[in-house]
């Protein structure tokens, strides 16, 4: 259980809960969004919160592997919202 | 029971980080329109993943192993992408004519409907 002896844990599951409560909410908005562009911004802020989690779970471990993880997807989730955004606007990515 | 400053420095940014991303993504999910619905994540982004960034940088250079700044990358990469993204993301509201709650200039409306 919670071991509040240790500050920072607790911060960090805290911090971790309020995370998963963002991404359960960007889910809700992914899922059911009644425009498109609605839930290419979902997939967006679902990428910046994972990022978030990560960063998270590597202050937890003690591990920097989890910031490769974290980097790896901030770049190609940004690749990935211009990829849909290009679509919607020009109805081909590449032309 | 006694607390190290650095630990209760990091727990305020991790907390504080915490909380706006929760904010933002309630404002995903509260907000009317898509174009205000926008506004939301955005701030979760600069000021969540922000200060969550550097609680990173600084329990990593307090350990062992020295200064660690490479979490900075994630930040500058971050901070330059989101407007791109959230610009082109308008655009592409714009051009399929989402729905505002704001209501649209005279001239704009006369236009559309007479189209």
């Amino acid at each position: 259980m919670l071991n509040p002896a240790n500050l920072l844990e607790l911060a960090i599951l805290i911090g971790q809960g309020l995370v998963t409560a963002a991404l359960a909410l960007t889910l809700w908005r992914l899922l059911s969004g009644p425009e498109k562009p609605d839930r290419i911004l979902a997939l967006d802020t679902l990428y910046v919160n994972a990022i978030a989690l990560l960063v998270l779970i590597g202050i937890q471990r003690n591990s920097s592997l989890y910031f490769e993880a974290a980097l790896l997807i901030a770049m190609m989730g940004f690749v990935g919202t211009v990829a849909l955004c290009k679509y919607l606007l020009r109805g081909d990515i590449i032309e | 029971m006694e607390y190290s400053l650095l630990d209760i420095f990091l727990s305020v940014l991790i907390l504080f980080g915490g909380i706006f991303t929760f904010i933002g993504s309630l404002g995903l999910v509260r907000l009317r329109d898509f174009y205000s619905r926008l506004h939301g994540p955005t701030k979760a982004t600069t000021l969540g993943v922000g200060s969550l960034l550097i609680a990173s940088v600084i329990h990593f250079s307090t350990q062992e192993t020295g200064l660690s700044l490479h979490e900075l990358l994630i930040t500058l990469f971050l901070f330059i992408t989101a407007p791109v993204s959230a610009h082109l993301l308008s655009k592409a509201a714009i051009h399929l004519r989402v729905r505002s709650v704001a209501k649209l200039p005279a001239i704009i409306e006369e236009t559309e409907r007479s189209d």
